[in-house]
């Protein structure tokens, strides 16, 4: 079938099979293998895109899906210019180790920021709660985006 | 003021950029020319005989390139005893044997073909718990031995002994005795990424793999010997590692997978990647081995220490990783935390025909705290003294020698115990009684108690010496641009190994550390590693760095001594012609044109070469490219390239007696918890954390914290939730919905992390290793204020609220 859907700022148009999930287009078709893929149950988080500003497991969405979407991976968060400041602050406060769920974690956190320009740490804990990390213990992912809160209602 | 420069600072990593960006290339992420998908084909019995494998079918399947047993393929032995083979022949020993592989065009193709072989089995009987595996006539996992030997029962021959005094007579003239059994679970690591490999071979048969491995050259010599076996005598392979997405300890061994990936790779002449879905990494890839301890400890009237016996049982599984060796690990701390002069101990491995196992982050030492830090709170009840009091008495101290032959240089046990203590307000809080403490605290209400523990941690803080080698080479290469690559064996598995080295480097070489990049993972280009393991990345790495950066200096100073007063002198002339009212250039100049400078006359920091004796002189001082240009362009030039192996004053512990020094350095720490146990729902709470790690010198805050803080968290999560469960072998939760480990809302309790520097002189800058045992004395920890708030021992791990509410049910008798 052919859908047409905007992807980090750009209109695509393509023919493509209904029942391909959104994950592998992603990755497979258009390169964008910063979305990963951890489970493929919709358990980790780590394929999390954003579809019209809401945080989306990409593993369980159907390319289908994606037709008339404004869709956002990590590598169309930022401007091309400058990170993010939830980016610049994974960076500045130590929130990434090994860096797999790094990713679908920023772009739940940059999506519920949007909404949320006070957030309480409670807040954030609850709004990162389907990506999960084995490594950091989520301490320093917390106090990112806390710093990240503050940066983007001063911009 | 510190004396360091960027050592001790809270520096962002150098890996992090890429990986917020998406940009970082995982396994997952990496696509090879021409390359095709494997699939394995696992047992469908725990224990079975094969009697036919069909293939037809599968390979009829449009797309498919291959298909392979190991009756058509050469028999490949790995493993830590070479008791597992990468394709299964006449029997399987567990669900996750490898019976068949296929590789195709796409991974969907690859999927359906290896559901399409048909396996016709003959179910045997096996055994699932060391227990049962032991009895006379259970049934025998290995018939023979890796000789070809038969074998006569259950045991993995790799015993671990270590006896030290008279136990018997020290049992007998104790005051106070404490005994009891813990058990731990297996567990899995978890990583987020899951583990994957693409092998390829070139023209001449050399193998290249891309993998997921803490060893690249260790996996190197495993599959140099595999290609042996495929009759590829005298070819090499490269390993190379992308970026990983978190490892734990999964990449000690190399894995059946690989291999397939390699005779698939083989049989095709194509690139074959094969990647573990979630499922596959939880049922077929080796979790941590689970435990049964049976321990007592004794005192004298005054609290000393006086012997300690433990017994201990590992579930092997049904074959033999390097987890095998993790009791050499564990009796670091049976034997040495806390001084007590008699030890027995003894640790029996034994084939079952669950999953194997390997090790995990910590190395057995979260199985061997669980028992000794839970059965010190016993003690310490039974002698009627205050747990802390109990540690203190008996802690560790500076420059000792341990019954096992550890030289204890560094120690800030001490300093930790009083930390957590303070943090906790330990003294305040047992004061009050358990019975009343509940109905104390304002937020509490009368079903909820609440209690505080603690317990202690002692590691490997100076790498250790599991290999013949424990070295680690580095090679430091200057550009003409003042650029320093740190070329290392090491591996960045998310640990903040990275970081380390680049303030380690630019530190101990006088450069600014945006000057420095780290090169790694692959064998062609980088000297050789043991292995990162052993919490032995950035103690080993760092001491190697700063032996290359003195040849670095080396080479700089001596080009200096030839270059810089001739350059000093052409850019004041320059700079003259500009402004002739420089008075004091002229002077200099005159100056330096007497002075005969020698190596030894230089320094160099933050990128400026200068003369020692004149270190704040703006005009006496050259930058690095300058000097390296010079290097570069005269003629008969050179290039500034140096290289260095470190490999630590530790020893192998010896075969018979279970001694030796098996590490450079020893780590210390103390963790604390305080938690709330409701007392109608057995769920427990913990209302905060301390954690206080003598770490020898802090290198980077930012990644050092972050290592404690996640170590916690997986420590957390083996206290209180994660359980590999198995039914007659088969995994029964291969996901993270049946699999829980935590997530952020758990993370809803402050953590206190003291980092004590003790400055261990074996250490790069004093750092000690620091990444597994952040996640050692948790679970008791949490387990013994989980007993100082509603007075029940748990016993064996997970602490769940079912565990806790039955224990609180036959406490009160209802």
């Amino acid at each position: 079938m052919l859908i047409s859907f905007c992807l980090n700022g750009e209109l695509k148009k393509l023919n493509i099979s209904p029942n391909r999930r959104v994950t592998d287009l992603l990755r497979e078709d258009f390169g964008l293998t910063g979305t990963k893929e951890g489970c493929g149950t919709g358990e980790c988080g780590a394929c999390t895109i954003l579809a019209d500003g809401e945080p989306r497991l990409s593993c369980l969405m159907l390319a289908a899906q994606l037709e008339g979407k404004k869709i956002v991976t990590i590598e169309g968060l930022s401007d091309g210019q400058k990170l993010h400041p939830v980016q610049q602050a994974f960076i500045d406060y130590g929130a990434v180790q090994c860096g797999f769920c790094s990713p679908g974690m920023i772009l739940s956190a940059a999506a519920f920021l949007r909404q949320t320009p006070e957030p309480s740490r409670d807040q954030i804990r609850e709004s990162i709660s389907g990506n999960l990390c084995r490594c950091t213990g989520y301490q320093k992912i917390v106090d990112a985006l806390e710093a990240a809160a503050k940066i983007m209602q001063e911009e | 003021m510190s004396k360091y420069s960027f050592i001790g600072t809270e520096a962002p990593r150098p890996d992090a950029p890429e990986k917020v960006a998406g940009k970082a290339v995982y396994i997952q992420d990496l696509v090879r020319p021409g390359m095709i998908y494997g699939k394995i084909r696992y047992s469908e019995y725990a224990h079975a005989r094969i009697k036919h494998i069909d293939t037809t079918k599968a390979e009829k399947l449009p797309g498919v390139n291959a298909v392979i047993t190991g009756y058509d393929t050469p028999e490949i032995r790995i493993g830590f005893i070479k008791d597992n083979f990468a394709l299964k022949k006449g029997k399987v020993r567990q669900y996750r044997d490898e019976v068949a592989a296929v590789a195709a065009t796409d991974p969907d193709i690859a999927e359906e073909a290896a559901e399409l072989i048909r396996v016709e089995y003959e179910e045997i009987p096996g055994v699932f718990s060391p227990e049962n595996a032991l009895k006379a006539d259970a049934p025998l996992v290995h018939e023979e031995d890796m000789r070809g030997r038969p074998k006569t029962d259950n045991l993995v021959p790799v015993p671990w002994k270590f006896t030290a005094g008279d136990v018997e007579k020290a049992r007998q003239e104790a005051a106070y005795i404490a005994e009891d059994h813990f058990e731990t679970p297996m567990v899995q690591q978890s990583c987020m990424g899951t583990a994957g490999c693409i092998a390829e071979f070139d023209l001449q048969n050399n193998l290249l793999i891309h993998t997921k491995t803490q060893i690249p050259f260790l996996a190197q010599n495993d599959f140099n010997k595999a290609l042996v076996a495929m009759g590829l005598k005298g070819k090499n392979t490269r390993v190379v590692i992308p970026t990983l997405g978190g490892s734990f300890g999964t990449g000690l061994d190399t894995h059946g997978y690989e291999y397939i990936a390699i005779l698939l790779a083989y049989k095709t002449g194509k690139p074959v990647k094969i990647v573990l879905n979630r499922e596959e990494e939880f049922s077929f890839q080796s979790p941590r081995q689970s435990s049964k301890t049976h321990i007592i400890q004794g005192c004298d009237k005054d609290g000393k220490l006086t012997f300690r016996d433990v017994r201990m049982t590992l579930d092997n599984g049904a074959y033999t990783s390097w987890g095998a060796t993790t009791p050499s690990v564990m009796m670091l701390p049976i034997s040495s935390i806390y001084r007590v002069p008699n030890i027995f101990y003894e640790t029996r491995i034994v084939y079952t025909n669950n999953n194997y196992c390997q090790a995990m982050r910590g190395y057995g030492n979260p199985q061997a705290a669980w028992a000794l830090e839970s059965n010190l709170d016993q003690l310490a009840e039974t002698a009627g003294i205050d747990p802390y009091e109990l540690r203190m008495i008996n802690r560790n101290i500076p420059d000792d020698i341990t019954e096992m032959g550890l030289m204890i240089s560094s120690c800030g046990m001490k300093e930790c115990l009083e930390a957590v203590a303070d943090k906790l307000d330990w003294k305040e809080k047992r004061r009050r009684r358990p019975a009343a403490r509940g109905q104390e605290s304002e937020e509490s209400s009368e079903s909820k108690a609440r209690g505080v523990g603690m317990a202690s941690l002692f590691h490997v803080g100076g790498s250790g010496r599991v290999y013949r080698s424990d070295g680690t080479g580095i090679i430091m290469k200057l550009d003409d641009f003042g650029n320093v690559g740190v070329i290392t064996g090491g591996v960045e598995m998310g640990q903040g190994f990275d970081s380390a080295l680049v303030l380690a480097s630019a530190e101990a070489l006088g450069v600014t550390p945006d000057r420095v990049t780290i090169i790694s993972g692959d064998t062609v280009i980088c000297p050789w590693d043991v292995g990162t393991h052993a919490s032995r990345g950035a103690f080993t790495s760092c001491n190697a760095a700063i032996m290359a950066a003195e040849k670095v200096r080396e080479k700089l100073f001596r080009m200096a001594s030839e270059h810089f007063i001739p350059r000093i002198q052409f850019k004041l002339k320059q700079r003259k012609k500009k402004e002739p009212a420089l008075n004091h250039t002229e002077l200099e100049i005159q100056n330096i044109g007497y002075v005969k400078c020698e190596p030894s006359d230089f320094d160099m920091r933050k990128n400026r070469i200068f003369l020692k004796e004149k270190p704040d002189d703006p005009f006496l001082s050259l930058s690095l490219e300058e000097v390296l240009r010079e290097a570069h362009y005269k003629e008969q030039g050179t290039m500034i390239v140096a290289e260095a192996f470190y490999d630590p004053c530790n020893e192998m512990l010896n075969a018979k007696t279970c001694r030796g020094n098996l590490s450079a350095a020893y780590i210390f720490g103390v963790q604390g918890a305080e938690v709330e146990v409701d007392t109608e729902t057995g769920k427990v709470k913990i209302l905060q954390f301390a954690a206080a790690h003598d770490v020898g010198r802090v290198i980077n805050q930012q990644t050092i914290r972050g290592q404690i803080y996640g170590g916690i968290f997986q420590g957390v999560g083996y206290a209180l939730c994660e359980e590999y469960k198995t039914e007659k072998g088969k995994n029964l939760n291969p996901n993270f919905l049946d699999y829980k480990i935590l997530s952020a809302p758990d993370a809803d309790f402050p953590i206190h992390i003291e980092l004590i520097e003790t400055n261990d002189e074996a250490g790069p800058f004093g750092a000690k290793g620091v990444g597994e045992p952040g996640l050692v004395p948790t679970a008791p920890a949490i387990a013994n204020a989980i007993y100082d708030a509603v007075g029940v021992r748990i016993r064996d791990l997970p602490i769940t609220p079912e565990k806790v509410m039955a224990a609180i049910q036959k406490k009160s008798g209802k």
